[in-house]
């Protein structure tokens, strides 16, 4: 009898310690979807930020990369899974802004069909050229490129990728769409070919060709962000450099399934700030070139406007362009 | 004298005991994984890439580039034991190195591999070292038209290449191409071929066709003919090469190690031709020709030194450069940015002790695989004495988990079984599927070079014609081509292939 006793009462205390873990979210490991090949800037940004993540969590946060169709691919399994809290994404500009615009027949509707979590980092665009293109800074090369722009040839690593979007708005902005656009599969063989001299200019992330700018293998034209990078302090701005108009940054930012528990996204917002804040790990996103987001772009709403804000800035250029 | 001064400063990097201990896991896991149909080393190093943030870059990367390595000495052994080229580049080791294997010489050809593996390593540890700098600039010559060229002669090798009907070759390198051709364009966006299939929308993955035509169609052969099985159970041979396996090895594993080295400094995965320059010059020089596609040595030592020397010469667009020349590479890129290390061309001067670190790293590297892998032989082959009932489930296990491994799509598992039934449907028709799937993996790249070319030049084919490294190479695939369809020679080939 005193056992049987024994066996309730501990199958009670088992009952509810399982009842209260039920409710701490997390119980189980978390999937973040990374909807590009590893090894590539978000990629990089996601494995630095959700290896801290996982500590404030005390559940390991798993990168599954889902590559395929510009990154949509993944982004669409991400919010079409089971609002649980267990399966987010980390996107980017292409994947929550420009996507829309980008891809008629998208799956996924990233201002209203899905939940913000935060932004975890930009990175500044640069406008690149091979060395010895005649233009000597920007102002010349935007007279340069809109008197040749039939002879002017653009690398970008492919449709719906950073530098096909940050190009594409540069061409909007400078007015000049018939510029000849060679494609690439990635940044690195185009970037290749840029420093071989086979192609003319290319906008793309910092991360990706400081080295080659500090090597002088390349030049920079400028950087179209607020201010200038310390990875590269020598590169003016767009607005001191007279483009004004060319303002865009490639950000990462977290996001789930619409109807995720509040309590599962306060938790991911609070573990994301922490990383955020973290020494380790601030060191390696700034090692990147990134630029840490604002305590507004840390929160879900602050992140949302951030998508709408650029959405609207891009989807005139990219409606434009020719595509499918 | 510099070069020494380098080589010395690397050493004392590689050679402390932790570098040591790293760069010995980083080959045994490579090897363990290339063995594994399927789990490559892009999934491993991905997984592996948040394990290593507690190390410095320099070991971090030396551990890196050991599984790398290690998984393409791993891959030779799948593809002579089982038939099953895990990597791009062991396709034509299937070819003699499995009949070797089902001719009692399992041993021979394994041993062979590891050892011109190893040759093709140290030299290739030496080129970089010395010639790194300077080579990048010839690799900075070949823009979109060259590449092309490059490829077409690739291409007409491979027909020439081919066991069997010329015809047959040829249609099998268009079906090629036209895989290579599924997903989406490029250029506009536009899906092609996927007949509204999402995830064919970025074409079809070379692990799925490949796993799916040799793997599982191998699978579906051996089970049909009980017999076969005793064949290759029944003899292992011993597992060093003799004397005279020796003797006929040297040439080809030099010449392997000269093309391979060379090709494998080219940006846009020109290792992958490597191992397929390799095989067909060992056959166009042999004096019996015949031999081949039934067990000849040359035809596992030249390409298996050749996909060696590529893959470590690989390096040096990645290492001088900063650009990675495939998505191997593409995942250090990845690796050397987490540890605060921007690849470039300037990580020679800023960071010289990774730099020539890894590159002795390297040498240190293959002789640790040559000592793994030497005692590892006898256990692979003990792997052939496993009953089939047991191995074949294994195998397409193994094979299901690497493909889904790779994009983590249940999609594709299904597809690897389509191409298996297609495999076995080629097998029985007497097509080899070797040259499509060389047609493939040239396609796309192909395809993309093409249109590069053409959207530079404003649209002239001339562009390949005015380019004089472009005109040389169109101008070799000619040639080539000529030379097989020579009617006395067609007559000749047709008598040596056709059995």
């Amino acid at each position: 009898m005193k056992k049987l006793i024994l066996g309730f009462a501990t199958a009670a205390a088992l009952a509810v310690a399982g009842g209260a873990q039920a409710q701490g979210y997390p119980t189980k490991p978390i999937t973040m979807i990374v909807p590009f090949a590893a090894g590539g800037p978000t990629d990089i940004i996601a494995r630095i930020v959700a290896d801290n993540m996982s500590k404030t969590l005390g559940q390991q946060i798993v990168i599954e990369n889902v590559a395929g169709a510009g990154g949509t691919t993944g982004i669409g399994r991400a919010v079409s899974a089971t609002p649980d809290g267990y399966t987010i994404a980390m996107g980017h500009l292409g994947t929550f802004s420009a996507a829309p615009a980008t891809y008629p027949g998208l799956k996924y509707d990233p201002f209203n069909g899905m939940q913000t979590i935060g932004l975890a980092g930009g990175t500044p665009i640069l406008i690149v050229a091979r060395k010895n293109f005649e233009p000597k800074d920007l102002k010349d090369f935007v007279t340069y490129v809109k008197a040749n722009a039939d002879k002017v040839n653009e690398a970008h690593a492919g449709l719906g990728s950073v530098s096909w979007t940050t190009c594409t708005l540069l061409k909007g902005v400078l007015g000049t769409p018939k510029i000849n656009s060679v494609a690439y599969r990635g940044t690195g063989p185009a970037l290749n070919d840029l420093v071989s001299g086979q192609v003319d200019f290319m906008c793309d992330q910092i991360v990706s060709v400081a080295e080659q700018v500090r090597a002088n293998t390349i030049k920079a034209y400028a950087i179209a962000s607020a201010e200038r990078s310390p990875a590269l302090p020598d590169v003016p701005t767009t607005k001191e450099a007279g483009l004004p108009d060319y303002q865009i940054e490639a950000w990462n930012g977290i996001a789930g399934p619409k109807g995720m528990p509040k309590e599962a996204v306060d938790k991911l917002v609070d573990a994301l700030n922490k990383a955020l804040n973290d020494e380790g790990t601030k060191k390696r996103l700034l090692d990147l070139g990134t630029v840490l987001p604002t305590a507004e772009e840390r929160t879900p709403a602050g992140f949302a406007a951030l998508i709408k804000r650029d959405a609207d800035k891009l989807t005139p250029a990219l409606s434009a362009a020719p595509k499918q | 004298m510099e070069t020494f001064a380098h080589l010395s400063l690397g050493f004392g990097v590689a050679l402390t005991m932790k570098n040591i201990a790293l760069c010995f896991v980083g080959c045994l896991v490579g090897t363990l994984i290339g063995v594994l149909p399927g789990v490559g080393p892009i999934a491993t190093i991905s997984i592996l890439l948040p394990i290593t943030f507690g190390l410095d870059p320099t070991g971090a990367l030396i551990m890196l580039a050991g599984i790398y390595y290690g998984a393409q000495y791993g891959g030779s052994t799948t593809a002579i034991l089982v038939n099953i080229p895990g990597e791009a580049t062991s396709v034509v080791t299937t070819l003699d190195g499995h009949q070797m294997a089902k001719q009692g010489r399992a041993g021979v050809a394994l041993g062979t591999a590891a050892i011109g593996s190893f040759f093709a390593g140290c030299v290739a540890t030496v080129i970089i070292a010395a010639l790194g700098a300077p080579l990048t600039k010839l690799a900075l010559l070949f823009g979109p038209a060259e590449y092309f060229s490059l490829m077409v002669m690739g291409l007409c090798f491979a027909v020439v290449l081919a066991r069997g009907s010329i015809l047959k070759a040829f249609c099998m390198i268009m079906l090629g191409l036209l895989f290579s051709t599924v997903g989406t364009d490029l250029e506009t966006g536009q899906e092609r071929l996927t007949f509204g299939v999402a995830s064919l929308s970025d074409g079809i993955d070379f692990s799925v066709l490949a796993m799916g035509v040799f793997g599982f169609a191998e699978v579906l052969r051996n089970l049909e003919a009980p017999e076969a099985r005793d064949v290759v159970k029944g003899k292992i041979g011993r597992l060093l090469p003799g004397w005279d396996d020796i003797k006929q090895s040297i040439a080809p594993v030099l010449r392997g190690t000269a093309i391979g080295g060379i090709l494998g400094i080219l940006p846009g995965n020109g290792a992958v031709l490597g191992p397929f320059a390799s095989y067909t010059m060992e056959k166009k020089l042999a004096k019996d020709p015949s031999r081949f596609g039934k067990g000849a040595i040359e035809g596992v030592a030249g390409p298996e030194s050749a996909n060696n020397a590529g893959a470590q010469t690989a390096f040096i667009p990645l290492l001088t450069l900063g650009i990675p020349p495939n998505a191997v590479m593409a995942l250090m890129v990845g690796a050397m940015t987490i540890h605060g290390i921007i690849p470039g061309p300037q990580v020679m001067t800023r960071n010289p002790e990774l730099f020539w670190g890894m590159i002795a790293s390297m040498w240190v590297g293959n002789l640790m695989l040559l000592v793994i892998n030497l005692p590892l032989v006898g256990m692979w082959v003990k792997l052939l004495q496993v009953p089939y009932r047991l191995m074949f489930p294994a195998i397409l296990i193994f094979c299901c988990i690497g493909i889904y491994s790779v994009n983590n799509q249940p999609l594709d598992v299904a597809f690897t079984a389509l191409f298996g039934l297609f495999g076995y449907l080629l097998i029985k028709l007497g097509f080899e599927p070797a040259p499509m799937l060389l047609g493939f993996v040239l396609g796309k790249l192909m395809e993309e070079k093409l249109r590069q070319a053409l959207i530079i030049s404003r649209g002239s084919f001339f562009t390949f014609i005015e380019r004089p490294i472009s005109a040389g190479l169109l101008v070799v695939a000619v040639l080539v081509l000529a030379i097989a369809l020579l009617p006395s020679i067609s007559k000749k080939r047709d008598e040596v292939f056709t059995e």
